[in-house]
């Protein structure tokens, strides 16, 4: 769009928007937990007393402060090889923004260009593309994540790009829903009668009036791309150690459940509050903005 | 007739969708649209009547090139459809106004966006140009200026109206197919809208092909009517004559069915017996031989076609007998 176009910034609407979000206290809550949780992995190198992955050879399960036996060096304790636990948490908060935003905006990308492509193509485009996004919710989603990275060899990368493949069909079925919906008014036949291409009318005309599904979507795809990372982790096919991911840290530390809580409950809790989080977001994003629950 | 030149001419155009093939539904063909002709003219109105489903809205969309005619021809300023680049080309001599305006103009522009967009799409003048001329459109249509960086949801229908006829005349169109305008807008409103559509075709000698099934509305602003019943014109002429002295059957019933303020003009109302036959398995003779007080054999058996009585095109086969 050319500037000219840009619609300048709408105070009434967003002020609007903001009242019918906050009437939802959860989706308050949430909002503040993920806001922390972003400050936190932005200032990850400020705030870790540690390195992640350095060994203190001395302190190996040293329990948190509260603790008898806590030091104030390490105050959520350390893990079995000696590593600051909350280093590896804070550490790990960023790794989990990472991989949410990643896998999300890399299935949005797609699986919303895949839509909108299935919707404005019809035909045989459609029934390939549809088709093809069936065979893949046939799969249960965290199986079918294990055949990739299986295919592809473990490791960080590829455990995010088969949770984009998984959660692709959702947002592909989504955009071409709301795509063939807004593609039968008549605001797009007047685009169409001034001339505009289909480029045009998909990204320009079409795209924005379909926005609102898909940021709850995403929002939502955030949490489900956080916690399938996560037990890719935990299965050992995800991110390899001594990358501080918590899905990696749970499946590292399960054999010490008995003598360090810790440990395990730290990372659990850890991955627990953060989808929390973003499925309060999201949920209170659908409230808002989905008309059909206004008053 | 008057010597204004003839912008549009439709020489027996038929719409027809293939329809069903599915599992369990027969296929079929629905003729929408089954041999209309037509000539419009500069700062002249061709109202297009007819009921629900009669075809009126398909006509729009093929005349507005939205949707190529099955067959038959349509010549824009006496070219044809030679290809598509010529096709490309006459589209922008043809917009559309349409019947809702909620769901016409894009939620998430601003009205200033969407009058431009139709000069940006085609890459007409600068970004300065193309503003202006936005804003000089917004003054001739009765909007204010402070309204061109808001949304259409802050707008009423009748200003909505006034938005989709302004985006309509962005490309200076010489031709404006109008799909039941104003049958969405308060009665108050409507005579608004018209005469700021009567006006603008006075001042930019614009052709209208106005659909609509509201007769009062066609009697303020039309010069010739057509009257369709499904898929075919059964009466086509002057409104002057046409509502004068119908001769057509349905044209009558129609007239009759009008609500009148003056009780000295009302007519006794004939109710129109039965429903309109499926445009899927239209009858072979008359379409409107199932319901026509006056049908014979002759009028099941064979199509009549359009001839000229009483100083206009009629299709009937009874209308001497009919007085």
């Amino acid at each position: 769009m050319s500037p000219t176009t840009a619609p300048p910034p709408m105070p009434g609407r967003l002020a609007l928007f903001w009242r019918s979000y906050a009437e939802n206290r959860g989706a308050v809550v949430g909002l503040v937990l993920m806001a922390a949780l972003i400050v936190i992995s932005a200032l990850a190198d400020v705030l870790s007393l540690h390195s992640p992955i350095e060994q203190f050879r001395q302190h190996f399960l040293i329990p948190p402060i509260w603790q008898e036996g806590g030091l104030w060096d390490f105050p959520l304790g350390t893990d079995d090889v000696g590593r600051d636990m909350l280093s590896r948490l804070i550490h790990g908060a960023r790794l989990s923004i990472i991989i949410g935003f990643s896998v999300a905006s890399l299935a949005l990308i797609t699986g919303t260009t895949l839509g909108l492509l299935a919707a404005f193509a019809g035909g045989m485009v459609d029934i390939f593309i549809m088709r093809l996004m069936d065979i893949l919710l046939v799969f249960p989603s965290l199986l079918l994540a294990i055949v990739i990275v299986a295919i592809l060899g473990p490791g960080l990368f590829n455990a995010m790009l088969a949770v984009v493949v998984v959660t692709l069909p959702g947002y592909t079925r989504l955009a071409r829903a709301s795509a063939l919906a807004e593609l039968a008014r008549d605001y797009v036949t007047a685009s169409r009668s001034a001339g505009a291409k289909t480029f045009r009318l998909m990204f320009d005309t079409v795209l924005p009036n379909c926005a609102a599904p898909l940021i709850v979507q995403v929002s939502l795809g955030f949490a489900v791309a956080i916690l399938d990372a996560a037990a890719l982790g935990f299965l050992g096919l995800g991110a390899q150690p001594p990358t501080p991911e918590w899905g990696t840290m749970l499946s590292g530390a399960l054999q010490f459940y008995q003598r360090a809580w810790w440990v395990l409950a730290l990372p659990g809790f850890a991955i627990l509050f953060t989808v929390l989080a973003f499925n309060l977001v999201g949920d209170g994003l659908r409230d808002a903005l989905d008309p059909k629950l206004k008053r | 007739m008057t010597d204004a030149p003839v912008l549009m001419q439709a020489r027996d155009i038929r719409r027809h969708y293939p329809s069903g093939g599915g599992l369990f539904a027969r296929k079929g063909i629905v003729k929408a649209v089954d041999g209309v002709s037509f000539e419009l003219r500069a700062g002249e109105t061709l109202a297009v009547v007819g009921e629900s489903g009669c075809g009126k809205s398909t006509l729009a969309r093929v005349a507005t090139l939205i949707e190529p005619p099955t067959s038959g021809a349509l010549h824009i300023d006496g070219a044809a459809m030679a290809d598509e680049a010529t096709r490309d080309r006459l589209r922008l001599s043809v917009q559309m106004v349409f019947q809702n305006p909620f769901g016409s103009l894009n939620p998430r522009k601003t009205i200033g966006a969407i009058l431009q967009e139709p000069l940006e799409i085609n890459a007409r003048g600068s970004a300065r140009a193309r503003e202006a001329a936005a804003r000089s459109m917004m003054d001739k249509v009765g909007l204010r200026q402070d309204q061109f960086a808001r949304y259409p949801h802050m707008f009423s229908g009748g200003q909505r109206q006034r938005i989709a006829i302004a985006r309509a005349l962005m490309l200076n169109p010489r031709i404006v197919v109008a799909d039941e305008p104003v049958s969405a807008l308060d009665v108050s409103i409507q005579a608004q809208v018209l005469n700021l559509m009567m006006d603008l075709q006075d001042e930019l000698k614009l052709a209208y092909l106005f659909i609509s099934h509201d007769l009062s509305v066609v009697r303020h602003i039309a010069r010739d009517v057509m009257v369709m019943y499904c898929g075919r014109p059964v009466e086509h002429g002057p409104k002057t004559s046409v509502f004068a002295t119908p001769q057509h059957p349905y044209t009558r019933m129609l007239l009759a069915a009008t609500p009148s303020i003056d009780p000295a003009r009302r007519k006794p109302a004939v109710a129109i017996k039965g429903e309109l036959p499926s445009p899927l398995n239209p009858p072979p003779g008359c379409a409107f031989a199932s319901r026509c007080p006056h049908a014979t054999a002759r009028c099941v058996a064979e199509r009549p076609e359009p001839r000229l009585f009483a100083g206009h095109a009629v299709a009937c086969h009874h209308l001497e007998g009919m007085g």
